[in-house]
Parts: structure tokens; sequence; C-alpha cells
């Protein structure tokens, strides 16, 4: 019987760039900031890193097909490089990749980037595939956008619970000035202004009831990991120094219920719902409001994080739309969310996302995170949430402090 | 007995008011003003003339076995494919079955009237029982001048048969001549029209007399055998006048329905026709003409059947069913005569595998999903492995036709960041009555017409045109039904 990741796999050094809109930088360039970072952090030579994953998710305007543009970037010595991509799970993903080579034995030292090069396409907002999105669904998908396909959440969320239209409105703009109070204390956020909630009622509509603060900031970047045993990390670090441990990594994804049988409301993640007890049954977690320190929860729209924080058992049902007013999720709230500011305002370059959200629990559990510093955090919790609440991926990792 | 067994009607909802129009043109061409009475029709900007044609033709089959038919003709001179055939598209969207004849007849105003002679001929013979006749059209006409106030765009349907008749065939008559009023040469979107007043007094005013007289001569009848004359001419004094001239005045002549949506194309004597069999009593005759490089006359007596037929839509009902205009700019960038700025994200698109929608074209233009044998669950997209997380049932799937199923919407969103040439584009999740779930694009809505729970009904929409390649696709969207209002309600 399989006994889970918690505690098989440490993470050495981390890396990430300003995300952002990187005119300055294409993914290569992306690619050699954040593991410049990395590898400085862990303390090691290029040579020992044995294996990688790399994620990018939006290839076409990006770095194009395979892992080599990886191991091309980084002048990788011919070692397996593999690429990964699952939406916006994608940076998760290679995480995974990584983790799992060392937890299997296969290497000691393996390295996960992810990258994402999204302002080249001339507009605002992901790219639109085309028909590139397969040539079946070409043929009669609906003509969806990712804040529309979200914003679908907000109907049946406020129908199934009788939560007022204005209510609603103001529960989610209460989520979005969180992060932009967050992110303006991080010098690596895209977008570091603070922002009122009558701003962000008054903006305009991008899909109803979704207005322009609503939705996060579509960027440019690039996050990396190097993960090792515990054991080697010592060896690496000292026996004294302070290590993070994976204490769990979930996957979900959906097997077209949502989108085919008439049973799903539409107003949560089934599959959040179903990734997260593992996860916490894998991390050994009873009761996550009050063992979880902080998280970094997938707000690609306020209404994303809203009803996650149901689907992670965290608020009850229906609640937590009043929690998130009430500032339960704020910095100084019970459990702290998107303390770095989120997708919302860290910005969201798809591929790199993941990482990003493992190394704000990574620079807080070691006491690195500066102005955002929160007090002796304990273990953290990331969610990614990737293709649309009808259809898709969820990722949850939970990291902490390795006690072993 | 030979004779029509079934009509529909289909009016597209957007109607244009014709003096907002002539308001916007008049600093241009004053004259206008002459025929600005009314409304014209409108094709939303997902409608084409084989949408149209789908739609009218679902509202013939209301009450019928569509497995009778065994030929389909599809008439109009404004079909999307030069080579590759509508009436097949058409079929495939009704999803009849394979073993039909389908055949296009285009290029003339006339081609309705001539199909359906054709059709009632083919039923005479013996040789075919059942046929269904289509006659559609979306005519183009370049902005600010008479053609676009006298046009309008509209289909309608006839089936033909030999059991059930509702209106018997007596029998036709046709004259063709190479009168070329306007003509369109191949890959040209407008007409060329020549004068008006030749149009008028040599063409209209002796073609279509000449084919009634030899109507007459050949049945051995007069205009006193005539209770409804329907006939084609957005002339409207000139309309009076022919048939005053044949002797058929006042209530005996059909409204050319210049106010209520304008001329039809190769549709008009169809919708002109069921709006006399709308109103028609058993035992009623009515005279039809089609004209266009000669004419085409047919008569027709009503049958007791008529009382019988199921309910539909019909021309009266599509008149009915409104939306308005709200201004000419609107109008024109529908009509790709007002080149709008679609921004990059419009650039996406990309080649159709023709491959993939002959693989998928139950689902793709029928709409028909599958049911599993073992849980009797209906799903979308049709799937190999029953979508019930309780069955999983892996067996072979029976056909599932969604396209008549009503449904309910449960989350919808209204979109401005999606490419729209109508935004915000709306969109959302219905729930099948009887099962199935789909993702769907809403049509002939706006954002206050959706809730959680409004009713929907399927409607054929052209999909896209691939500009780069002459790609029409189509696929299938949703309709909010309109509520109707409670007698007493305030």
């Amino acid at each position: 019987m399989a006994d889970g990741i918690r505690d098989k796999v440490a993470i050495l050094g981390m890396g990430c760039t300003k995300f952002g809109e990187r005119w300055d930088m294409g993914p290569a360039e992306l690619m050699v900031e954040s593991f410049t970072e990395c590898l400085q952090d862990a303390q090691i030579e290029k040579k020992d890193i044995q294996a990688a994953w790399f994620g990018t998710c939006v290839e076409e305007c990006g770095v194009g097909k395979s892992a080599i543009p990886l191991s091309l970037s980084l002048r990788l010595p011919k070692i397996p490089v593999s690429r990964v991509e699952n939406y916006c799970a994608t940076g998760t993903e290679a995480f995974r990749g990584a983790v799992y080579a060392v937890a299997s034995g296969a290497c000691d030292i393996a390295l996960a980037l992810g990258v994402e090069k999204l302002k080249d396409t001339g507009y605002g907002g992901l790219p639109d595939l085309g028909a590139g999105s397969g040539p079946t669904n070409w043929l009669w998908f609906p003509n969806v956008t990712a804040p529309g396909g979200f914003a679908m959440l907000g109907q049946a969320y406020a129908h199934k619970h009788g939560v007022d239209a204005k209510d609603l409105k103001r529960a989610l703009a209460h989520i979005s000035a969180k992060s932009h109070a967050n992110g303006a204390k991080n010098p690596k956020a895209h977008l570091r202004k603070a922002v009122t909630v009558e701003q962000i009622m008054g903006a305009p509509i991008i899909a109803h009831p979704l207005g322009l603060f609503d939705c996060c900031g579509v960027s440019d970047g690039s996050a990396a990991a190097i993960v090792t045993t515990p054991e080697i990390a010592k060896k690496i670090k000292g026996n004294d120094a302070h290590l993070v441990s994976v204490k769990a990594l979930q996957l979900a994804c959906s097997s077209g219920e949502e989108m085919g049988y008439s049973k799903w409301d539409g107003s949560y993640f089934m599959t959040t719902r179903v990734a997260s007890k593992k996860a916490y049954a894998e991390a050994g977690i009873a009761d996550p409001r009050k063992e979880l320190s902080m998280m970094e929860v997938h707000d690609c729209f306020s209404v994303t994080e809203l009803v996650t924080m149901e689907d992670l058992w965290i608020s009850k049902e229906g609640a937590a739309w009043k929690d998130c007013i009430d500032g339960v999720y704020n910095i100084d709230g019970e459990v702290p969310c998107q303390v770095d500011g989120g997708l919302k305002c860290f910005g969201h370059p798809i591929g790199a996302s993941g990482i990003r959200m493992i190394y704000e629990m990574y620079l807080q559990l070691l006491g690195r995170a500066g102005e955002r510093q929160l007090k002796d955090p304990q273990f953290g919790l990331t969610h990614n949430l990737g293709g649309f609440p009808f259809m898709n991926v969820c990722s949850i990792s939970i990291v902490g402090r390795y006690d072993g | 007995m030979v004779g029509i067994t079934s009509y529909g009607g289909y009016i597209p909802k957007l109607r244009v008011d014709r003096m907002m129009m002539f308001q916007a043109a008049a600093w241009f061409a004053p004259a206008v003003i002459a025929v600005a009475q009314g409304e014209r029709s409108l094709c939303n900007w997902d409608e084409d003339a084989l949408s149209m044609g789908v739609e009218a033709a679902r509202d013939c089959l209301a009450g019928m076995d569509k497995s009778a038919l065994d030929a389909l003709y599809l008439c109009s001179t404004t079909l999307p494919y030069a080579d590759r055939q509508n009436s097949g598209i058409v079929k495939t969207a009704l999803n009849l079955k394979d073993a039909v004849v389908t055949a296009d007849m285009t290029a003339s105003q006339k081609a309705g009237t001539t199909g359906l002679i054709t059709a009632l001929d083919a039923v005479a013979g013996g040789q075919k029982k059942n046929i269904m006749v289509v006659a559609s059209d979306k005519r183009e006409s370049k902005a600010m001048y008479f053609y676009e106030m006298w046009f309008g765009d509209g289909a309608a349907a006839l089936c033909v048969g030999s059991e059930n008749v509702i209106a018997e065939f007596k029998g036709s008559y046709s004259v063709s001549h190479d009168f070329a009023d306007h003509y369109r040469g191949a890959g040209y979107k407008f007409d060329y029209m020549w004068e008006e007043r030749w149009a008028k007094d040599e063409g209209y005013t002796k073609i279509i007399p000449e084919a009634v007289k030899g109507l007459f001569a050949k049945l051995g009848i007069t205009m006193d055998d005539v209770d409804k004359f329907a006939f084609p001419c957005f002339f409207t004094r000139e309309h009076k006048g022919i048939a005053k001239a044949l002797g058929a005045e006042g209530a005996k002549l059909v409204d050319n329905m210049h106010n209520a949506c304008g001329e039809t194309g190769a549709a008009h004597p169809f919708v002109m026709l069921i709006s006399a069999l709308e109103k028609a009593k058993p035992g009623d005759r009515i005279l039809v003409c089609g004209f266009g490089q000669g004419c085409d006359a047919l008569y027709f007596q009503v049958t007791d059947e008529i009382t019988k037929l199921a309910p539909r839509k019909g021309v009266a009902g599509c008149l009915a069913d409104k939306r308005k205009m709200p201004n000419y700019q609107k109008y024109l960038k529908f009509r790709e005569l007002m080149e709008v700025e679609m921004g990059i994200r419009a650039e996406a698109g990309g080649q159709s595998a023709v491959s993939a929608l002959w693989r998928n074209r139950k689902m793709i233009t029928g709409l028909v999903g599958n049911q599993c044998k073992k849980c009797g669950t209906p799903q979308w997209p049709p799937m190999d492995i029953c979508v019930n997380p309780d069955c999983g049932d892996m067996g072979k799937k029976d056909d599932y036709e969604f396209s008549g199923k009503s449904a309910k919407v449960l989350t919808w969103t209204a979109d401005m960041l999606a490419v729209s040439w109508e935004p915000p584009c709306t969109y959302g999740l219905i729930d099948f009555d009887g099962g199935g779930r789909m993702i769907v694009d809403f049509t002939d809505c706006e954002q206050k017409d959706l809730a959680v729970g409004k009713e929907v009904h399927m409607t054929f929409r052209h999909r896209w045109f691939d500009k780069d390649r002459g790609y029409h696709g189509y696929s299938w969207k949703a309709v909010p039904v309109k509520e109707e209002k409670k007698e007493g309600a305030k």
C-alpha cells in the first residue's frame, strides 16, 4: 500500500522572476533568470542536476513544442528533460515530476522549471486557440473565454445559496482588494497597487458578474525549484538548516461528469473537493482551517477563489462569501490567503504559476518573506485549477517544515 | 389526391424599422422614403439562407414522420456553397435517413415554385411518396437604396405527398423567359438591377399575366374560381394593378408583405402561400405564382385535412416573434456593409477539418448525442463510455436527438472578452428535459433574457465563415423562450 509523498522530498532551492509584462525578455531569458536564483539558493552546481521537468502551457505563443527549449536555454548537459502541460496545473505538474523522480530513488537531485511568455499575442487576456482547440471541438464548442467560463460559477453560486447579486459582487471585491493589498508589498508582483472595494465594484464588466479587477493579470514569468532527499539536503545545507519538505501532492481531473451529466450544480469544483481531501490525508492534516498556516490558491478570477475556499473544506458550504467579507483570508486573518498577491496581482504566467505559489510558501516557511512574513508558519497549501469549472484539472500541494 | 401535406415558416426575429433606415439614409437617398413603410426582416449575424431553411423545415416537420420523406429540395439564390450540396447539409441537420434524394435548385427568384412543381410532378408520377421543398433567401443589397428596403430575409417549407393532403394540387403552368430585371454574376455579392420602370412594364406586368392566363386556359377556370391570389411583387402599386387587371381585387389578393417583412426572395411565394393557408378554410382555392426569368403559376384547393394539422409556428407565428434592430449602424455591421475593428483576438481561427465533420456529422450538424442502453442516460457530446458516474457502461449506445428537446439554463454568463458580432457574447450550461447537458452559445437574446432555470430551445445557426478557405460552419445554439404574458397580469 502506497504511503504517499510526505517528507520523502525536500526543496533544496527555489527561484522566481519578477512577473509582469516582460517586454524585455523572451522565454529563454526568463528561464535563465529563475534558474540562476534557484541554483544559487540550492548551493549546488548545474552538473549536479540529474533530471528536469519543464512546464509550459501555451507553447504556440511561447517556446514551441518539446522539452528542448529548457535544455537549450539552460545549456543542460544532455540529461533527461520532460515537458509537461496540464492547463493551469502545468507548473505543479513539473514540480510533481521532479519530486516523484527523487522519491522513487531514480535520481538524487531534480529540477522543475515553469515558464510562460503570454505577452507576445498582441492583445489582452489569454490567447484564443482557434482551431488549435482540436478539430472536433472547433466544429461545435461554444465561444467560451476564461473569464466567461469562470463567471458562470457566480450565477450558479448565487442561485444555489440565495446570495443577492450585490452581496456576491461585494464579496468578490473583498477578495481582490485583499490580494491587491498583499501584492503591493511584493517587489516581484506584476500589479503593485492597492485598490478599494468601491473601485473594484465600479470597474467595467469583463464577463458578467466579473469586472476588470475580478480577473488576474496575464503575465510573463518563470519559476523554478530544485528538489532532493532530506538527507542530501542536510548534507548540502548543514544539519541545523531549516528545511522545507513536500507533505502532499495531489491531482484530480474531470471525468466529463460536470459538463455532461445533470447532477453537478455549476457552483463548485468537483475535482478540488476530491483532491483536497486526499492531500489532507497525505499530509496528515485533520482540520485544515486550524492547521494550515497559509495558502496560495488559484484565483484566476475572484469567484474561483471564493468557491475554492469551500472546496478546500475551510469555509462552510455557502459561507465563503461571508468569510471573505469578514477578512478570514486577509494577511492578518485566520487563514492568510494569496499572501504574495496571488494570481490576481503576482500575475499568472501559466506554466510558472504552480511553482511560484510553492516559492511563496517556501520563503514564508524559511522566514524570508520580508514585509509579508507571517509569524511562524508550519504548513502551506497551494492550489491550481486548470480548464473551466465544467471541465478541469485541479492540483494541490502541501509543503511544510521538515522536522525529521 | 396529390398536394401539400404540411407547411413551415421561418422569418428571423430581427426587424428593421424602415423609417429608421430612411432617417439614416435620407441625406444621401431621400427618394427611399417612398418605400419606407413598416419593417423588414433581417437575419441575425449567425443566420443565412441555409440555417433559415433548416428552421423552416423543422417547423414543417411538426407532427410528421420525417422518415417518410423520399426527397428534399432546397431552393434559393443565396446558398453558402457553390460546390458542396447545400440540401445535403439541411438533410444532415434534420437527421433525415440517408436513403433520400437531395437537390439544390437555384439561380432564379422562381426557384421555389419550380421546385414545388417538380416535387408535385414526382409524387403524381408515383415514383416518390413524400417530398419536402424548402425555399430560403438572404439577399444582399448595397446600403442606402431601395433594394435594402424591399428585401427581407426568410424561409418557408412545404411537404407534398398523396396522403393527408391539406391543399390539393389542381395544376400548374409555367413560362420561361430570359428576362433579367436583375442579375448576379457568379462570385458577385450584389445584384445588378436594370431600370425599375422597365422591370415593371416589360416584366411583372406582362409575364405574370401570361402564366396566369395560360393556367386558366389549361384548367378551364377564371379568376372567379380563385379565392386567394398570391404572387410576389415589391412594387406595391404594380402588385395591385396586375391583380386588378387579372380580376383579383380587395381581399382576394394576398398582401405582398412589404410592411410585415419585405420580400424574401425565392421563399416569398411560399411565405405568401403559407400566410394564405394559415387563414384558409376547407374549400378555399389558392393561386400562387413565382416570378423570375419567367413565371410559374400553381392552383390549389384547401381540404378538410387542414383543420387537423399539428400546431406550428408558421409564418404568422414568426411575424409575431420580433426583436427590434436598434440602429442602422448595427444593421450595416450585420450585413458586412461596414468594416468594424474586431481586434487581433478575432484573427484566431484556422482550417475546419471536413474529415472530423464527416466522422461527427450527426453530432455536429444534426445535434445527435447518444443514450446509454444500460442506465438510459442521454449524453452530449456523444461518447463511448457512459457519463453517469454510477454506470460507466462501455457498451454500444443508441443515437439520441437533442434538437427537439427543450432545456433549462443551469448557469450562464455575458462575456465582453469573447469575440462577438453582438457583444456581450452569451453562453452557458443547459440541462435538457429528459436528461443530457450541454455547454452552448445562446442567440437571439440579450443578457436580460437569461437567468438560471430559464427555458431554452435549440436552433440551427451559421457558426462562422472562414474567409481564407470559403468554409461555412454550422452548429446548434440555444434561444431563450419568450415568456407568454399571463392573462390579467399587469
